[in-house]
């Protein structure tokens, strides 16, 4: 079966001054239908351009290569008409549900914008199926929050309307770009309870972006792990998380405290992330990665097939043990 | 809502208030007897000067008079006109109509093309952006008066389009004559609000609600529409209902230029012939449709952005 | 002025910092406006004839030889008044704000200072005053007090003072919380001595944007009541009264005299207010009393 989701050698160059610098360098993944898939990396590393790149929301003047197919329609070709109907296909949701909101229409405009300006549904039945979604996403007397304002909202409360308003439209893949990150502590436990089961429920497939490596293996079936633009290991969740191959995906594991494990000092990893565009000839993690030597500092590791995934790292073979343990 | 209306509503009688004693207040303060002040230093017959001893009680003390002055005013008594034997309010009404016309047309004009513009600019970045940057950077800075010479210099005199002076008999004569007092009048407030719009229009598109709205599918021009244009119809709203109110002040200019009988250019005669009662009378209606018209402004504003309301950006 | 070019970038030379700061359209305005000061003091000396003598067989005539600009409706060397009526237009605007600015700058410090009820109350009425628009104050005032610059000067100047008041009030209100005020009184030093020495210079900057965006409209409004007749009184030479007084020429087809007085009015005010935003370092003049971003704050204190 061909996947719903198919990104191949995806390369995004934006205009920085007067070059085009590249965010991100031959992506590639796969999203099978009904999958969760975890998109994990640092601030910058590409993750949210990857889910830009598949919504069609680049900046303007973005140049972008490689191949990007939805359900077998080659996104990047789509004008007009069929984009917007794809849009209703693939949903978003974004990280600041505040910004991301109208701040001047009520919340039952937002619920049912899309449904009456795109799918010709008269106002009383968009009305009820916005109540349907709400209910859906655990917000009782839905009915009563369509005439207020997102100013009166919590943060919480606006992105379980953000997640109503992006199901309404029936999509088959969620784009979901840190649908967590802006909330409190206890919110952010809800709201992602709330979109794992609407995800296994309603059979969506599912791009999950976070930066962090324990939440995207608790929900997603796989998870890629991005670094300076560039996937640098896919594979899946229990085993990314339990045995990473990449030096990186150990580093992002240990950099989280544990609770389990008392250690007297937080793990962190050296030097700071790259961005795509600065990244030297050889290995982009290598100025950072305990484990690099001379060739990895020369030689540029192509992501090869390991253990039902794919990792980019010349010493992989060599690290397996090491990582492992050190991880544990 | 109501809260918020109750206290402009509250605010706006203060204002009257204040404004209306200051509009007393002058009379008393010019220099010499107020019946002096009050006749224009005229020489008039005993029983004239009894009348307005009478009329202004001018033999009671200063803070009652204006309690009767203003009892009088609020039931639409304005006092005489010393010049035209007749009373100021129905020299007012004849003439009223003339200003609100004027003023009317204007505030179409700046709202109209004023957004236009700007929606234009905001959309088409290029020559076009830059034709209309560069074309209200100039008509921002020219005042109603001089604008009036140019229109008359071009398109009454040069192309003769349209009438230079007076009022114009049936509609759409009334309309010929107002159209180059109306452009004068709204040059300036025009490009602000052009500039505003382009400005606001571009903020909103690059915001992450607009995304949010392309990203669900729905079409460029209702994105547009609904969200880029509709928030930012809160600054438009909030500088249109001051330019409205300051071309209630500056209309007198161009009704002057143009010979159009409205209350600016009656005010301007009238303190030319130091008619006290009818400037009075006339300064009092006009701040107060200026006063009318920045609260309505404001309200309109409010309305717009749910936010304002709760005093949060109040 | 002096003291806002020391606020900018150290290092760089007297020059370049002015020149970084104002832009090329900024070093454009600023010479428009150097220029017109100079006129405004030279100008009634300059004049090639005298701008009252008048020849009516020359009346509308077209330029010519030692009369550049022609002549005006009455055969008056156009030139002549152009230059003559810099100073009348120029120092009526330049009393206007320097009352208004000064008078508003005392009296938001003033309430600021004193706090409380002071404060409240002066808000208050601030902002009903507010609604009084200047034309209409200045042609009230002159109703009844008689026709004449100085009548029509005190009246803008009294319609203007709220908007400077307020802004100005915000402020300082911001400035009395800053931490080097508290530590002044601390120390002991008399209220006075702190608003004079230490609040006022330091909303220098801000008190110069506003004197220049004033000094704009002050200019307009004045050469409205001007043209009304309210104003300067003709024939003395006024960029106001002139346009006024060539009205009927427009309308013959001899637009010369309306349209050079209005020209020299609208260049010299966008120049102003090009110069008041440089230096300000801000764009924002939306309208009157529109909200101006505070500008950057010099002096040894930040």
């Amino acid at each position: 079966m061909s996947p719903l989701l198919e990104v191949s050698g995806l390369t995004v160059r934006l205009p920085v001054g007067h070059q085009p610098k590249p965010v991100l360098s031959d992506v590639s993944l796969t999203i099978a239908a009904g999958e969760a898939l975890g998109l994990v990396g640092e601030s910058g590393s590409g993750k949210s351009m990857t889910a830009r790149a598949v919504a069609r929301l680049l900046p303007p003047g973005a140049q972008v290569e490689g191949d990007i197919r939805y359900a077998g329609t080659d996104l990047r070709a789509l004008r007009g008409q069929q984009l917007r109907e794809l849009r209703t296909r693939v949903a978003v949701v974004f990280q600041d549900p505040r910004a991301h909101v109208n701040p001047v229409r009520r919340i039952g405009d937002f619920l049912t914008e899309a449904l009456r300006l795109t799918g010709r549904v008269s106002r009383r039945e968009a009305t009820d199926r916005a109540v349907r979604a709400l209910d859906e996403v655990a917000v009782a007397d839905g009915r009563r929050l369509l005439d207020r304002y997102p100013h009166q909202l919590s943060g919480g409360m606006l992105q379980r309307v953000m997640i109503a308003a992006a199901l309404l439209t029936e999509p088959r893949l969620l784009l979901a770009d840190e649908p967590t990150t802006a909330l409190d502590v206890t919110t952010q436990a809800e709201v992602m309870a709330i979109i794992d089961g609407l995800r296994r429920q309603r059979g969506l497939s599912l791009l999950f972006i976070t930066h962090d490596l324990d939440l995207a293996a608790a929900v997603c079936d796989r998870t890629a792990v991005m670094y300076a633009g560039r996937i640098v290991e896919t594979r899946p969740s229990a085993l990314l998380h339990g045995h990473p191959l990449h030096p990186y995906t150990a580093a992002l594991g240990a950099a989280r405290p544990s609770v389990t494990t008392r250690v007297d000092r937080l793990a962190t990893i050296p030097g700071r992330p790259l961005s795509a565009f600065e990244v030297p000839d050889g290995c982009a993690f290598a100025a950072r990665c305990v484990y690099a030597q001379d060739p990895c500092r020369t030689h540029r590791p192509e992501l090869a097939s390991v253990d039902e995934g794919e990792v980019a790292c010349l010493r992989a073979e060599d690290l397996r043990e090491t990582l492992a343990v050190t991880h544990g | 809502m109501a809260g918020y209306l109750a206290r402009r509503a509250a605010m706006l009688l203060v204002t009257l208030l204040v404004s209306s004693f200051l509009v007393f207040t002058g009379v008393t303060l010019a220099p010499g007897d107020p019946l002096a002040t009050l006749s224009g230093n005229r020489s008039l017959p005993p029983e004239t000067v009894a009348v307005l001893r009478e009329r202004y009680h001018l033999d009671d003390p200063f803070l009652v008079r204006y309690v009767a002055w203003l009892g009088d005013a609020v039931r639409g008594d304005l006092g005489v006109s010393i010049a035209q034997r007749q009373d100021v309010s129905d020299l007012i009404a004849s003439r009223a109509g003339t200003t609100a016309a004027l003023v009317l047309y204007a505030s179409a004009i700046v709202v109209a093309a004023g957004v236009g513009f700007g929606l234009l600019a905001a959309l088409r970045p290029g020559i076009v952006d830059s034709m209309v940057v560069a074309g209200t950077a100039a008509a921002v800075a020219v005042p109603p008066f001089i604008a009036a010479i140019v229109l008359i210099a071009v398109f009454a005199v040069a192309l003769d389009w349209f009438p230079a002076f007076g009022t114009g008999s049936g509609l759409l004569g009334q309309i010929r004559h107002l159209t180059l007092p109306a452009f004068a009048l709204a040059a300036a407030s025009t490009a602000a609000v052009a500039r505003v719009t382009r400005t606001a229009v571009r903020e909103e598109l690059g915001r992450e609600h607009v995304q949010t709205a392309v990203s669900r599918g729905i079409s460029y021009p209702a994105v547009v529409r609904r969200h880029a244009l509709r928030n930012a119809a809160v600054p438009i709203a909030t500088l249109a209902g001051m330019s409205t109110a300051s071309m209630i002040a500056l209309a007198a200019v161009v009704e002057r230029v143009f010979g159009l009988n409205g209350l600016g250019a009656y005010l301007v005669n009238a303190a030319l012939s130091k008619d006290i009662a009818v400037v009075q009378g006339i300064c009092l209606v006009l701040v107060t449709a200026f006063v009318l018209v920045n609260t309505l402004g404001d309200v309109v504003a409010a309305a717009l952005d749910p936010r304002i309301t709760l005093g949060r950006r109040a | 002025m002096s003291a806002i070019g020391t606020a900018v970038r150290p290092g760089a030379g007297p020059g370049t910092r002015w020149r970084g700061r104002l832009g090329p359209l900024g070093v454009v305005a600023a010479a428009i406006v150097v220029a017109a000061i100079v006129l405004a003091i030279l100008g009634p000396t300059l004049t090639p004839h005298d701008p009252n003598a008048s020849d009516l067989s020359r009346a509308f005539a077209p330029p010519e030889a030692g009369h550049p600009l022609g002549y005006d409706g009455q055969g008056r060397d156009l030139l002549s008044r152009l230059l003559a009526g810099a100073r009348t237009s120029l120092i009526g605007p330049l009393a206007v704000v320097a009352l208004a600015v000064t008078a508003g700058t005392a009296v938001a410090v003033a309430a600021v200072w004193a706090g409380g009820w002071v404060d409240s109350l002066v808000s208050a009425v601030l902002e009903v005053v507010f609604a009084f628009p200047g034309v209409l104050l200045a042609m009230l005032v002159a109703a009844l007090f008689g026709a004449g610059l100085q009548a029509a000067v005190l009246a803008l100047s009294v319609a203007y003072l709220p908007y400077t008041a307020r802004l100005l009030r915000s402020a300082a209100l911001t400035e009395r919380e800053k931490p080097y005020i508290r530590a002044l009184e601390v120390q002991g030093a008399s209220g006075m001595t702190i608003c004079l020495r230490h609040l006022v210079p330091n909303l220098a900057p801000l008190i110069a944007v506003q004197a220049t965006l004033f000094f704009g409209y002050a200019m307009v409004d004045l050469a409205i009541i001007s043209f009304f007749g309210l104003g300067v009184r003709p024939p003395s030479p006024d960029w106001g009264v002139m346009i006024a007084g060539g009205q009927s020429g427009v309308l013959q087809g001899y637009p010369a005299e309306s349209l050079l007085a209005g020209a020299c009015i609208v260049v010299l005010v966008v120049a102003v207010n090009i110069l008041g935003e440089r230096l300000g370092g801000t764009g924002a003049t939306g309208g009157r009393g529109g909200r101006l971003r505070w500008p950057r704050r010099w002096g040894a204190r930040s």
